[in-house]
């Protein structure tokens, strides 16, 4: 067993687990963040996808010690106190949330490539996104709701 | 007061949509129960034989789980689904790769992985067979050479109809059949030409990203006997996992409680096969004595759950030189696995699709759904239509090259229109318009523009550039008798805050149940959309509205939701004097007052068929569906002559639906359904290893990413039909019916190369080119005009 210091949408937390236990299991059992959420255990389908150290992974391929000493950030961790984020809103809205199950996943995509490019072209939102993969939609309705959300951070940062 | 008129048509938030983008809301995996074990599968590692021996290797502590063999089961060891030949385990005897022996179940899930690998069972291997045509051979020497050697689906058997190795046959006849067979002579006969194709298409997974998964619960008698169990999970149809654990267990259907939760995705792949998985869970939670979760991982969910049927469509039409039909004979048969399960229904489906929107004088359909060593397939968005679609829409372009004349006049010649009557002999009452709808389609897509520019680019481009289309229609709800069969109930209460919730048994998984019920119950009690409330699935509390399949959930459910609401209207205005054209706050206040006086308020709404509807199940003929949506869409290709990679580089996707309620969900739906059908056309491909799916990983199982799909566009047309609230009809599977022919006809266009079986990947392409003579796909070795491979008999005036 190993102990694993992680800072957790800002929280310090400490877990005594396995060295090579997946982050991911680490966070839905271990943490009990659930928002994060398992498709394919291979890194394709980014579902599991979180932010660390600001940059996009698939938590299913980090074992545990890897993530020692680095800052998560989880669905659980882009909404403020029940507000939603404006990439929340905007996927809320524009329909680019169906089944729901990627949406963890897609929403810390977008934040990871809206942190990356505030302006997005489409070749960069298809390419951003490509990492995660949505059954529902055919992805239109998620474009939609990343170009809003861009639209819509880009006024707050303006004002 | 909400304006009328105001909700159904708009796009109110996804009801349950705050809770997935927060990321809170909880499926199947997120939930655990007290004192809950987990449970895995021994699956077979043969196709066909006989278990000879099971062994269990001393390295592991087997006290400490617990193991479910087919001796264990209670009731009948049997999934039904509309037959009775599915085990629940193999008793002795496998019929398919991964087909489920043993259950084993422990207090940690990482017991399991290594307790898997310790199970060991020898097999006596017997011969299998895991294509149509091995299947058909294998009748084939059993009826020459009496070598019954490959007859995996036994004859005779009391409720098995196909003959051996055959699940399901059907005949289908535009008329009077003897009246047919001398017109389709006749029509041969004077034929200007005959056209012969066949088409064919593979299986496919529906990859919902969330695997399925259940948690199960058995309660005792205090004499120690099972009293009833309980299941709740990822699934869509709540009712069907309460009759497979009536069997299984010998339990009455109330002592078997079924609990929908959030549902990650599920097109089909979730209608019949949590049958299976809720099964084994509560024979595990049986004998352990604790709630027992089964969560499949990918590789088991791919390899061991249901794919979209495998097809074969051949067509031989007559037809004059004009290009109007004069007759025609389909067959089109389906690979159905190992096990019948559902393959009768959608072989139904694709016989009645099978003729397109098309008028034809004179046509005889028949088909099969033969049995292999493959897992079963089952259920799949489209559920038939897209198979036998996709032969009559690449057929209706073989027609169109053969005869020199355009994709665009052959179907302009031959399209149903309102007052005609469909090959099942069903009048079109509703207003149908095809040859408006063609016109729309191709104007979106620049159709005729691109086809001329095309023409000219790709004589100079190793780049070929190409337009294609599909037209085609898709029946809502269940086939023929059906839906009068499953007699579906909805229920709208009253609560104590005054305000309405639904009662169903119709689930959310995306496509937007919740929401437009919400928006239908709302509209017709004048209520905001946000005071409708949904009860959660749970089959001991709401009534059976059927399953939620068969793009029914709309029109039908739909309807029944707002005959309830008029209903509640009706009670609330006669006992408690609503009064007309009521607020919110006076609809509340006569809803307490009611409750008040009488206890509670419940409206009720039971499916009537409508008057005119007839269906004949033994000629197969009639009205085959209450409304059929139409559709034309438009695809445009590129194909790399240097790399053979096809892409679809734009969709125009026109649909005429009735009603559009929410228009976001709505060209989701849609925006969704293409995406699947192109991944079905140029990515998909189960790869099959002795009967095992070999590619059962999302690493070489390729579904389309958002950097691989085009711009696909989205066009409604409504006309109301009066079997829907509000007018609408069912859009659900719709999309996945015409990507896959409008790609392969676009790919024609650019390439001059007929390709007839999907899914088509670069390397069927390189060696189709190859085997052409074409070694480096030279421009004008790929004239457009060129059709290498139409089998043409030209019949002698």
């Amino acid at each position: 067993m190993s102990l694993v210091h992680l800072t957790i949408n800002g929280e310090n937390k400490s877990v005594e687990v396995p060295p090579m236990k997946r982050l991911l299991d680490v966070l839905r059992e271990d943490l009990h963040l659930t928002g994060t959420k398992e498709g394919c255990g291979e890194g394709e389908c980014g579902a599991c996808a979180v932010l660390l150290n600001g940059e996009l992974v698939n938590s299913c391929l980090i074992p545990a010690l890897q993530a020692n000493g680095t800052s998560l950030c989880t669905i659980e961790g882009v909404s403020t106190e029940g507000h939603l984020h404006p990439i929340q809103q905007c996927f809320l809205e524009k329909g680019g949330a169906q089944c729901g199950i990627c949406t963890p996943g897609m929403i810390l995509a977008t934040q990871h490539l809206l942190n990356k490019y505030p302006n997005p072209t489409m070749e960069q939102i298809q390419e951003g996104l490509a990492g995660n993969l949505c059954r529902c939609t055919g992805y239109m309705r998620i474009f939609e709701s990343v170009q809003e959300a861009a639209k819509l951070q880009n006024a707050g940062a303006g004002a | 007061m909400p304006q009328r008129n105001a909700i159904l048509g708009a796009s109110p938030i996804r009801k349950e949509g705050r809770a997935k983008v927060l990321g809170a809301a909880q499926y199947t995996d997120d939930l655990a129960l007290p004192d809950m074990w987990h449970g895995a599968t021994v699956r077979s590692t043969v196709a066909r034989g006989y278990i000879r021996n099971i062994t269990f290797a001393h390295e592991v502590n087997w006290d400490e789980f617990c193991i479910v063999r087919a001796s264990d089961i209670p009731g009948k060891n049997v999934i039904v689904h509309l037959m009775q030949d599915h085990p629940c385990l193999a008793n002795g005897y496998v019929n398919h790769p991964d087909e489920p022996i043993l259950l084993i179940a422990h207090p940690e899930k990482a017991a399991l992985l290594r307790a898997l690998k310790n199970i060991h069972i020898d097999y006596d291997e017997l011969p299998g067979v895991f294509t149509i045509e091995e299947s058909e051979a294998a009748v084939k020497a059993l009826v020459e050479k009496n070598d019954d050697s490959r007859i995996i689906w036994p004859t005779p058997k009391a409720d098995y109809e196909g003959g051996p190795n055959c699940f399901k046959t059907y005949e289908m006849y535009s008329g009077d059949a003897e009246k047919t067979e001398t017109g389709l002579e006749a029509a041969f006969e004077t034929a200007d030409f005959i056209v012969e194709g066949e088409y064919a298409t593979g299986a496919q997974e529906q990859l919902y990203i969330e695997n399925n998964g259940v948690i199960a619960e058995c309660f005792y008698t205090q004499q120690g006997e099972v009293e009833s169990v309980c299941v709740r999970g990822s699934m869509q149809c709540p009712f069907y996992l309460v009759h497979a654990l009536t069997l299984v267990f010998g339990l009455p259907d109330d002592k078997c409680r079924v609990i929908q939760v959030e549902t990650g995705g599920a097109f089909g792949g979730k209608e019949d096969f949590p049958s299976v998985i809720g099964s084994h869970a509560a024979l595990l939670a049986m004998k352990s004595k604790h709630p027992v979760k089964i969560i499949y991982d990918r590789a088991e969910d791919m390899a061991g759950t249901t794919k979209r049927h495998p097809s074969r469509t051949r067509h031989r039409t007559a037809v004059r030189k004009d290009g109007t039909l004069l007759g025609g004979t389909i067959e089109v048969t389906l690979d159905g696995g190992a096990y019948a399960t559902l393959s009768s229904t959608v072989l139904s489906r694709a016989t009645i699709h099978a003729s397109g929107p098309y008028k034809w004088p004179h046509l005889r359909v028949r088909s099969k759904a033969m049995a292999t060593n493959l897992p079963p397939h089952g259920a799949f968005r489209g559920f038939g239509a897209p198979q036998s679609l996709f032969g009559v829409e690449r057929h209706m372009d073989r027609i169109a090259h053969t005869l020199g004349l355009t994709p665009e006049e052959v179907r302009r010649k031959n399209f149903l229109g309102t007052g005609d009557t469909t090959a099942t002999g069903q009048p079109l009452v509703d207003k149908v318009d095809m040859q408006h709808m063609l016109t729309r389609a191709l104007n979106e897509a620049g159709y005729h523009e691109k086809v001329a520019r095309f023409a000219e680019e790709n004589k100079h481009s190793l780049i070929k550039r190409g337009v294609g289309f599909a037209a085609f229609m898709h029946g809502t709800g269940f086939t023929g008798s059906g839906e009068r069969r499953l007699n579906s109930l909805v229920y709208l209460d009253v609560l104590e805050d005054g305000l309405p919730q639904i009662l169903v048994s119709s689930t959310e998984f995306g496509q937007g149940t919740n929401t437009i019920l919400s928006q239908v119950a709302a509209q017709t009690l004048n209520l905001p959309y946000e005071d409708i409330r949904l009860a959660q699935p749970d089959t001991s509390v709401v009534p059976n509205s059927g399953p939620t399949v068969a793009s029914r959930t709309a029109m039908i459910v739909g309807k029944l939701v707002e005959r309830a609401s008029l209903q509640m209207l009706e009670t609330l205005r006669l006992q408690v004097h609503l009064p007309a054209d009521h607020t919110r706050e006076e609809f509340i206040a006569a809803a307490k007052a009611y409750r008040a006086q009488y206890g509670t308020l419940r409206a009720s709404a039971r499916y009537e068929p409508p008057a005119p509807i007839f269906w004949d199940d033994e000629k197969y003929r009639g009205d085959a569906y209450p409304g059929y949506a139409w559709a034309v869409y438009v695809a445009e290709v590129a194909v790399d002559m240097r790399t053979y990679m096809a892409t679809c580089t734009r969709f125009d996707a026109l649909q005429e639906v009735g009603k559009v309620m929410h228009p976001v969900l709505a060209k989701g739906q849609v925006e969704g359904g293409v995406a699947q059908g192109i991944g079905y056309a140029l990515y998909e491909k189960c790869v099959w290893k002795d009967g095992h799916l070999a590619n059962n990983q999302m690493t070489n199982y390729i579904m389309p990413t958002s950097a691989d799909l085009p711009p696909i566009h989205v066009h409604f047309e409504e006309v109301p039909s009066i079997h829907g609230p509000m007018g609408a009809k069912g859009i659900g599977e719709l999309p996945m019916d015409g990507p896959a022919p409008a790609i392969m006809n676009a790919i024609e266009n650019a390439t001059g190369i007929s390709f007839c079986t999907i899914p088509l990947l670069p390397e069927d392409i390189f060696e189709r080119v190859q085997s052409l003579g074409h070694p480096h796909g030279g421009t004008e070795d790929l004239d457009p005009s060129v059709d290498r491979d139409t089998r043409v008999e030209e019949v002698s005036a």
